[in-house]
């Protein structure tokens, strides 16, 4: 029975390994990719190390299999942000057939500013604050 | 088990080539960026099953500073790219 659900564990995390390089390789932008490839390799790697956990079944060995497991989930999601965020600000073209990039119409690449849409005249003047000067 | 474990190894090592393909491929540094920190969970994974099939927990150590190093790294390029300011490549 163990044998059966480590066995399970471990082609499902090394099927979805080999989903997320299929995306990697076949997606048609940065950020399609990025949505293949955090979501599906930490998947994986949470799944193998459960078969891991199971397979050792010592307390030393579940709790380290468990830190890996929490450190891919904080980490996965902070990464593809970061990364996301500067593949962005670099200039990566999107996808032609994107439908919606709300960034577009309010950012402004060359200052890297960004705005809300809802500026006047009198609040769009920076005022500083006491302790800028 | 055994092939089980074999299979696993072959589809992980499958996934890798395919991951280093974008890495040589990739139109610009931010898609090779992706792919590296692809191949640190990959390898992260092919630790954890070489872990079962040698019955070596002291593997995991070397998984725990693979993932770690991997999350740097992509932290790391992320900075060195938002430095850099828009780009062309």
């Amino acid at each position: 029975m163990i044998e059966m659900i480590k066995g399970f564990l471990i082609l499902t995390g090394a099927l979805f390994m080999l989903l997320a390089a299929l995306g990697i390789l076949r997606l048609p932008d940065l950020l399609t990719r990025m949505h293949a490839t955090t979501k599906a390799a930490a998947l994986g790697v949470i799944l193998i190390m459960l078969s891991v956990a199971v397979h050792f079944g010592e307390v030393a060995v579940v709790a380290r299999a468990f830190a890996i497991i929490v450190f891919v989930v904080m980490t996965a999601p902070v990464a593809a942000h970061v990364i996301g965020r500067a593949g962005y600000f670099v200039g990566s073209k999107l996808w032609s057939g994107t439908v919606k990039d709300e960034l577009r119409p309010n950012y402004d690449p060359l200052t890297h500013e960004l705005k809300s849409g809802l500026e006047t005249e009198a609040n769009a003047v920076h005022q500083p604050r006491e302790s800028d000067r | 088990m055994d092939t089980v474990i074999l299979l696993s190894q072959v589809l992980m090592s499958f996934a890798l080539i395919l991951a280093f393909v974008r890495v040589v491929r990739g139109p610009s540094l931010p898609d090779r960026v992706v792919a590296l920190e692809l191949f640190a969970s990959i390898v992260v994974g092919m630790v954890g099953v070489y872990a079962i099939k040698m019955d070596v927990s002291s593997f995991l150590d070397a998984a725990i500073v693979i993932a770690l190093m991997g999350f740097l790294a992509a932290i790391g390029f992320a900075r060195f790219l938002e430095r850099g300011g828009p780009r062309d490549d």
